[in-house]
């Protein structure tokens, strides 16, 4: 208990800590509400909302860069991808009666305790780190720049290696099905046939 | 008290000039295009060579009944507009207009947000795709999603070729570290950034999405009266914001060959007039592009050249330091 005494207590909590429990309340509604609702499309665009929660944590947190990135490669990509892939299904407009899963409990399972494994070790690392808003910034460009290139430049690289093994992989998957279908193209009624 | 004071006019500023210059642009482009074709364009409303005439389209607009299709999903059918159009307003914010801090609010990653809050405005877009149950529409909204997809990585990557020029990617900062010898050597990835803003924008000759000869009007197929003016209002504040973007990071926004300090302003707007005249000027000059050639243009061209223009940032960069 000497820990926390140490930092800002948590019965006097200023107007940035009061926005980021709002905000987090409001991230997580929104991502309950994702996996929740019946509405495939719905679901991709209450994504949007949890996504861009987080990115206003991040700010809120002083770290802008992060949030612009989150902004930009999770809003602006992945649920633009996501959506380009629903309009190419059948999302109809109002309900989609096979949007459940039979895994339902299972999943809730893995998400709870996944959860809670995050918040424990997340709770546990950073107790007593506080951010002094008085003092320098600590999530500016420059600031991560530095840290990423100078502390952290082996598994950057790593991942970089990893993401390059993922394209190529991408590229040979899709390769694959593409000689399938030139095949199908040649002789379409015999390959459908086949299929059938 | 005079810092929320100074903070209030700021935002004011910016959004005066959100609600005047995309009107200006659309007035240029009725009687720009109009001239080159031959034509005399507006000429009524408000006696002198028209000027009036999107005031009078604006109450047209307003008097129009506001219909929803019944087979649409409401509230994501009338909340479209605004996403679409919301963005471009905080871009703005962002974009320095003159030397010492003439900005809305200067942030430690403007170019980083500028592109990201960009990139969400294609949300509307999609959304009115998917909301309005039109086939013609889904078509739209399809293919939009497929050119922010290709067009959104050159973009980022001529814009990431300024920032490593200038060590910063704060916009005032890029306008302070720029010398006039950046224009030649950042001008592949000038071209680069305007293509591919242009393509973001669905403006011809990249206007695929919204083909009238084949889709009608793409994903704003369904709309009428307001929530449509949005949509046209959306186009054009895109096109300021682009020609802006483009004017600060690639044409030295403020600098001009003399005056900085009391002019810097007044350079900007030229910049930025200059290029809003060139996306009216390639609409009347292009045939639109086929699906097949956008993404071959994006994949094949754009991308290699905004690589290369990478490549010969560093090597100057190097060299010089």
């Amino acid at each position: 208990m000497t820990l926390a005494a140490a930092g800002p207590g948590f019965l006097s909590p200023t107007g940035v800590e009061i926005a980021f429990v709002l905000v987090g309340l409001a991230t997580l509604g929104a991502a309950l509400l994702t996996v929740t609702t019946r509405q495939l499309v719905h679901a991709a665009l209450w994504l949007v909302a949890a996504l861009g929660g987080i990115a206003v944590e991040y700010l809120l947190l002083t770290a802008e860069f992060i949030a612009w990135v989150q902004v930009l490669i999770y809003v602006g990509s992945v649920v633009v991808l996501l959506l380009f892939g629903l309009m190419l299904t059948k999302a109809p407009i109002g309900p989609s009666p096979d949007a459940d899963s039979g895994n339902r409990w299972a999943a809730v399972t893995v998400a709870g305790a996944s959860a809670a494994a995050l918040v424990w070790i997340v709770a546990d690392a950073f107790r007593t780190t506080w951010i002094d808003f008085g003092g320098a910034v600590q999530g500016s460009t420059e600031v991560s720049g530095r840290s990423l290139f100078r502390y952290w430049v082996l598994p950057f690289e790593a991942l970089s290696v990893l993401l390059l093994a993922a394209l190529v992989g991408a590229i040979v998957l899709s390769r694959r099905t593409g000689a399938k279908g030139a095949a199908e193209a040649v002789a379409p009624g015999t390959a459908g046939e086949e299929r059938r | 008290m005079s810092d929320t004071l100074a903070l209030v006019l700021r935002v004011l500023a910016v959004f005066v000039v959100f609600l005047v210059l995309p009107l200006v642009v659309g007035q240029t482009e009725h009687k720009v295009m109009a001239h080159m074709q031959g034509r005399l364009g507006p000429m009524y409303a408000g006696g002198f060579h028209g000027w009036a005439q999107l005031v009078a389209d604006g109450v047209k607009f307003a008097q129009k009944e506001d219909v929803v299709p019944a087979g649409a999903d409401r509230r994501i059918f009338q909340l479209a507009p605004a996403v679409a159009l919301l963005p471009y307003l905080l871009v703005m914010i962002a974009i320095p207009v003159g030397p010492h801090n003439a900005v809305g609010q200067a942030l430690d990653a403007g170019v980083f947000f500028a592109l990201a809050v960009m990139g969400v405005g294609v949300l509307g877009s999609l959304m009115a795709g998917w909301a309005s149950a039109n086939k013609f529409s889904l078509l739209g909204g399809l293919r939009t999603a497929a050119q922010l997809l290709a067009y959104e990585l050159p973009m980022l990557l001529a814009a990431a070729s300024v920032a490593m020029a200038a060590g910063t990617l704060s916009l005032p900062g890029i306008l302070d570290a720029f010398h006039w010898w950046w224009l030649p050597w950042q001008i592949i990835g000038g071209v680069v950034f305007f293509t591919a803003g242009l393509a973001e924008l669905q403006r011809p000759p990249f206007d695929m999405p919204v083909a009238d000869s084949e889709i009608i009007f793409g994903a704003y197929t369904e709309y009428t009266g307001l929530r449509f003016a949005l949509f046209l209002l959306a186009e054009y504040a895109g096109i300021v914001v682009l020609s802006a973007l483009t004017a600060v990071l690639f044409l030295g926004g403020w600098h001009g060959p003399f005056g900085d300090a009391g002019l810097g302003w007044l350079w900007t707007l030229v910049k930025t007039a200059a290029l809003c005249f060139v996306v009216i000027w390639l609409r009347v000059t292009y045939p639109r592009l086929r699906e097949d050639q956008l993404q071959k243009l994006a994949w094949t061209v754009l991308i290699p050249l905004a690589l290369v223009q990478i490549a010969l940032t560093g090597i100057v960069k190097v060299v010089i330091s």
